[in-house]
């Protein structure tokens, strides 16, 4: 393999192979791992698949394994990941592959509807729009989970998804804990139930990956305890 | 296998965590076993506490010690996690843990040696 300077020795997953691809990438100055995905399909090989949209870190959709991390494509620059020239390229782990880099997010999604992950309205909208106080300690939970953009990050990293399929995962549960608190919501004891299922929150180890790696800087782990305590005092409510 | 997305202070500390766990459900059946020689045959027992002045058991029983204390203090930290509102400082409380159980493990060496 060369060692210029000026390419990048970058192995991709082939899923057709099995197995690793090696590519010579031209190195720039600026330049994001998207990017060099996208120099091997346009340039090299225009069967590799992939998934992008916005380029920009908003829509979630380019998340892939760089040197084994679960990290957002269009946002990390070669520079922070290349360890001398090297890249190495997979798709997101925990997760099936449909061809190369290229993952199914129908599981990651369908978790997603399990927790209960849909707003249930207490409106209608006839009614007058309720105000929301950003100072009450439920919005300020509910922002700080709120600002997920669904890229899989945090379940590409979590273990406890690796081991138990049926795990609802970190996103999701971050996602049931928004809603949970959100008082436009009026579904809390369903979605209580829902995360208490086998598979639901209470399978968390908090090893805390998911935070470790969020890009948006996100902590599911401390949705996930909150989702914890809401549930066992709803245990405790239902009891007496 | 540490693959590199475990490569995280909060994984190594629930690694710990578990290792330690594992270890003391392995030690407490002997120390038990051991103890009941106070009811049933006290020679052994200060024939076993005689071996135990060895300097490689003080040694071991340093690493019991610091095993039992970082399962202890992580424990801690894992129930407050679960059970207190959220702090963000869960490095620093998984690092006071392990310094917290260093620190008493030595100074039961100190004592000990």
């Amino acid at each position: 393999m060369p060692t210029d300077s000026s390419f990048l020795d970058v192995d991709v997953w082939r899923s057709g192979a099995e197995s690793f691809q090696n590519f010579q990438v031209p190195a720039r100055d600026s330049q994001t791992v998207l990017d060099v995905v996208t120099w091997i399909q346009q340039h090299a090989d225009p069967t590799l698949s992939y998934r992008f949209a916005c380029r920009v870190g908003m829509c979630g959709s380019c998340a892939m394994m760089v040197n084994g991390k679960p990290r957002w494509t269009c946002r990390t620059h070669v520079k922070k990941v290349a360890k001398r020239g090297r890249i190495e390229i997979a798709p997101l782990r925990n997760l099936q592959v449909i061809k190369d880099l290229a993952t199914d997010m129908s599981d990651f999604f369908d978790k997603w509807v399990a927790a209960e992950g849909v707003f249930h309205p207490t409106k209608t909208r006839e009614d007058e729009i309720e105000a929301i106080r950003p100072d009450t300690p439920e919005r300020i939970s509910a922002d700080a989970a709120v600002e997920c953009i669904n890229c899989g990050v945090c379940y590409a990293a979590c273990d406890v998804v690796a081991a138990n399929p049926a795990y609802l995962g970190p996103a999701a549960l971050n996602r049931a804990w928004s809603l949970v608190n959100d008082l436009r919501d009026g579904a809390l004891a369903e979605r209580l139930e829902a995360v208490s299922h086998d598979g639901g929150c209470h399978n968390c180890h908090s090893h805390q990956s998911c935070a470790a790696y969020c890009p948006n800087s996100l902590n599911p782990t401390a949705s996930i305890a909150g989702l914890k305590r809401e549930t066992v005092k709803a245990a405790f409510r239902r009891g007496r | 296998m540490i693959w590199p997305h475990r490569s995280q202070p909060l994984w190594y500390a629930f690694v710990l965590h578990r290792v330690s766990g594992v270890a003391l459900a392995l030690f407490l059946p002997v120390h038990f076993y051991v103890l009941s020689f106070a009811l049933r045959q006290p020679e052994r027992l200060d024939g076993f506490l005689r071996w135990t002045d060895l300097g490689i058991v003080k040694a071991a029983e340093f690493g019991l010690v610091f095993l039992l204390g970082v399962h202890m203090f992580g424990g801690l930290r894992l129930m407050a996690l679960e059970w207190l509102p959220w702090s963000p400082r869960q490095k620093t409380f998984a690092a006071s843990a392990a310094a917290a159980a260093f620190l008493i493990s030595v100074t039961f060496f100190l004592n000990a040696a």
